[in-house]
């Protein structure tokens, strides 16, 4: 049996796959806008993921650190470590920052992660060259997307740090690449004043007498050195061990050290519904309405490709096809119109992700539904193209 | 040889077309995203000398800093010396306003002189009320005398009795004067002394020789006990108040080696030695303290100045080591990714020393020769895909 579908197209080959390209293009457009926002929603995941840690310990009753700005000694994760069930706590700080480079700046999100031991929650995961950080103090492990290379220098805040190592999606909520440094070093980039505001701080201690009383300028002294002093953290990361129960220690942490905690799951909704939730919405929204303009094109470019071969159809008609025979081959066409725009598109995305300047995640599972729902349109769209070609009257192809 | 179909030209070139399409695809599904297999780099455990290093930061500082300052609460007049000044043990640095300290010796020393005079008149009375003893006592014996011969009534020897008594109390007042002018001159003159070794205390003198580094206050300005005129230095004994995180302090010991690099001038680090550890550690900070003596050279270093120092200490026996990069902590147990029959292994590991290069030993749980995943793309786990490359990324 001769393919009606299969000679109509290699009759227009050209025109076909043209047109097939075309429509994958904006199918690849969809598709990068959904890996947009899986990138975004990863982002999150990966800013949690990377942190290695099962409960986030906080300032009381703030949304820290990530969604708002906590601050509490270091020295809490003490009694914290003591308790049942925590088998690792440390210190992290989080600073967003411009850095440097050559004759940009570059943003980076600072992370102070304590180095004494591998695998402490906080230091980075991998690494894809380079080492980690060995001295406590001077080095640094930058994301690859910093820019940054091994054996940089970069300034931060007053003091120079070497790059040692290069990590990968290592990426703060909002996207910006991560730069490790040893907790002691973050904590001076993230409390020490530049030395003008030090400077200033001095002479304003010494002008006030309940600072500075007369006849006692040891006071001005002790002021100023608890002024300069800096063992804040902004959470205290927590493992637990493989028995316990994270809600049953972080309840534990609640109630005994009166400080905030979130789990895991408590910390995902912070990120992604409230601190992403209206950037991630916007996208999600672009990426409904790109969906239901892509579901209509391509049912325009069937139903015109259809009208455009109204003649031959009339033809077939007249020669005693039956309708059956000419729906067959209009949905075909709409198929394969489908899954060469789908192969397109999806190459497309995958091509042009990684030159997106945020990750963009594109989902095995997204493609598949948009597979799914591309060959749904083509479907839909050809009922249309099918109701215009069987109500053809075959005079039309002596006629018209 | 022919196909079971005939494709007209127009169909080969549609295959062609389509056919690398599909191959693209392919490679774009399987080899990107996700589902890309991870990139690794992989080294083989191999043996080597480890020779670990400490590295601690700390603070250029003097051994022995002497804050000169009065007693007692004064008015500077005269500072003496500036900062950068050299000064040598004894020498005047300020003085502080005596007021009426002068007065006050030349009161006290009245008083002595005073006291002399009474005293003297003292032993003058003394004398006096020994004659009239001597007086007393002869009329009395004789009036005895007479009584005993019948010439005068009882009443008369009561009365000359009486004289003598008089006389002998006389006498001892006039004793007991003269110890109390004697005790008040010592008293006055000791007095005047005090102030004297007072007023020689408002000379603030160098107790060492040393350098001027501070002059905190300039004449004119009034201070308390206790608070620092002038502050020297003993400028050829400095060392480095260095600190080292206790995690990394293992082996830290007097003695030992270190090199320090100044912050002005990195490029040219100074040799220098542990003086001591500190046998109080920072408990909030974490950290050891120790002080590090070095030789100075090519000019002073200011004081407070920042310092890098590295103790190297001496190499270990060859044994199996991996870079850091290398080692994870999974589950709570620190190890490596072992590429084991294509597989991917996590084998835990005990680790040893670890150098400023990031080079660590491993004690336990590796052999020489196995091929361990150093870098790699992302995170990995037991059922990752991998694919080895030579460089990352």
């Amino acid at each position: 049996m001769i393919s009606l579908a299969g000679r109509d197209i290699l009759h227009g080959w050209g025109k076909f796959v043209l047109t097939g390209v075309g429509l994958g293009l904006l199918i690849g457009v969809t598709l990068s806008m959904a890996g947009v926002y899986r990138g975004m929603v990863d982002d999150a995941q990966a800013l949690l993921d990377n942190s290695r840690a099962d409960l986030w310990v906080v300032q009381k009753d703030t949304l820290g650190p990530y969604a708002e700005p906590s601050s509490l000694t270091e020295d809490s994760e003490r009694p914290i470590q003591a308790m049942r069930g925590v088998a690792q706590a440390a210190g992290v700080t989080y600073l967003t920052m411009q850095i440097a480079h050559g004759d940009k700046d570059v943003r980076v999100m600072v992370v102070g992660a304590e180095m004494g031991e591998p695998g402490l929650p906080g230091q980075p995961t991998h690494l894809i060259s380079g080492r980690q950080i060995v001295r406590g103090h001077y080095e640094a492990v930058a994301d690859v997307k910093t820019g940054f290379a091994i054996g940089d220098r970069v300034k931060v805040r007053r003091n120079f740090y070497t790059i040692v190592g290069l990590t990968s999606r290592m990426v703060s909520s909002g996207g910006d690449p991560m730069l490790f440094l040893s907790l002691k070093d973050a904590q001076a980039a993230q409390f020490q004043k530049d030395s003008d505001a030090i400077v200033r701080q001095r002479a304003r201690t010494a002008a006030n007498p309940q600072l500075n009383p007369p006849g006692n300028p040891a006071v001005a002294q002790a002021v100023n050195a608890v002024q300069s002093g800096n063992s804040n953290v902004n959470a205290i990361l927590v493992t637990i061990t493989p028995d316990a129960d994270p809600d049953e220690v972080a309840a534990a942490i609640r109630r005994w050290q009166r400080l905030t905690v979130y789990t895991r799951a408590q910390m995902e909704e912070i990120l992604v519904q409230k601190l992403i939730a209206n950037s991630a919405r916007q996208i999600a929204m672009f990426l409904v309405i790109l969906s239901i303009v892509s579901a209509a094109i391509v049912a325009f470019i069937i139903y015109t490709m259809t009208i455009g071969k109204i003649r031959e159809i009339a033809v077939l008609k007249l020669i005693g096809t039956r309708n059956r025979t000419i729906s067959w081959m209009i949905l075909q066409q709409a198929l394969g119109l489908g899954l060469i725009g789908f192969i397109v598109g999806k190459i497309a995305a995958s091509l042009w992700a990684p030159f997106f300047p945020k990750y963009v995640l594109l989902l095995p599972s997204d493609s598949i539904l948009g597979f799914v729902a591309v060959m749904l349109i083509c479907t839909v769209a050809s009922f249309l193209a099918i109701q215009a070609a069987i109500k053809v009257d075959p005079a039309e192809a002596i006629g018209g | 040889m022919t196909l079971p179909f005939t494709m007209s030209r127009r169909g080969w070139t549609l295959l062609a077309v389509l056919a690398p399409l599909l191959l693209l695809f392919a490679w774009v599904a399987f080899r990107s995203g996700p589902l890309a297999p991870v990139n690794v780099t992989i080294a083989q455990v191999e043996e080597r000398s480890i020779a670990p290093a400490m590295f601690g930061i700390g603070t250029v500082e003097a051994r022995y800093t002497q804050k000169v300052g009065p007693t007692a609460a004064g008015r500077v007049t005269m500072v003496a010396v500036d900062v950068g000044d050299i000064v040598v043990a004894g020498q005047l640095l300020a003085q502080i306003d005596p007021i009426d300290l002068d007065q006050r010796i030349d009161a006290a020393a009245g008083g002595t002189a005073r006291s002399a005079a009474l005293e003297q008149a003292a032993v003058a009375q003394i004398a006096d009320a020994n004659a009239r003893v001597v007086l007393a006592r002869s009329v009395a014996a004789r009036t005895e005398e007479l009584k005993r011969g019948g010439w005068v009534t009882d009443a008369m020897v009561d009365q000359r009795r009486q004289e003598l008594a008089a006389a002998q109390a006389g006498l001892a007042a006039a004793q007991a004067n003269r110890s109390a002018a004697t005790m008040d001159r010592g008293r006055l003159g000791a007095e005047r002394s005090a102030l004297v070794e007072q007023r020689a205390n408002l000379r603030l003198v160098a107790p060492h020789a040393g350098l001027v580094v501070r002059r905190a206050v300039e004449p004119g300005t009034t201070v308390v006990a206790g608070q620092a005129v002038i502050e020297t230095i003993d400028p050829s004994q400095l060392w480095i108040n260095v600190r080292f995180d206790q995690t990394q302090s293992a082996g830290l010991a007097a003695g030992q080696q270190v090199r320090i690099a100044l912050r002005s001038r990195p490029d040219a680090p100074l040799s220098g030695i542990i003086e001591r550890v500190e046998p109080m550690a920072d408990a909030l900070t974490e950290e050891v303290l120790a002080k590090a003596r070095f030789t100075i050279t090519g000019g002073l270093p200011a004081i407070g100045e920042l310092a890098e120092v590295t103790v190297a200490l001496p190499a270990q026996a060859r044994s199996l080591a991996i870079p850091n990069a290398a080692v994870h902590r999974i589950d709570g147990q620190v190890g490596v990714w072992v590429v084991r029959d294509g597989d991917l292994v996590f084998a835990p590991v005990r680790l040893g020393a670890q150098n400023l290069e990031g080079w660590v030993q491993v004690l336990h749980g590796l052999t020489r020769g196995e091929d361990i995943v150093i870098h790699s793309a992302r995170a990995l786990s037991a059922s990752s895909r991998f694919s080895i490359v030579d460089a990352l990324p």
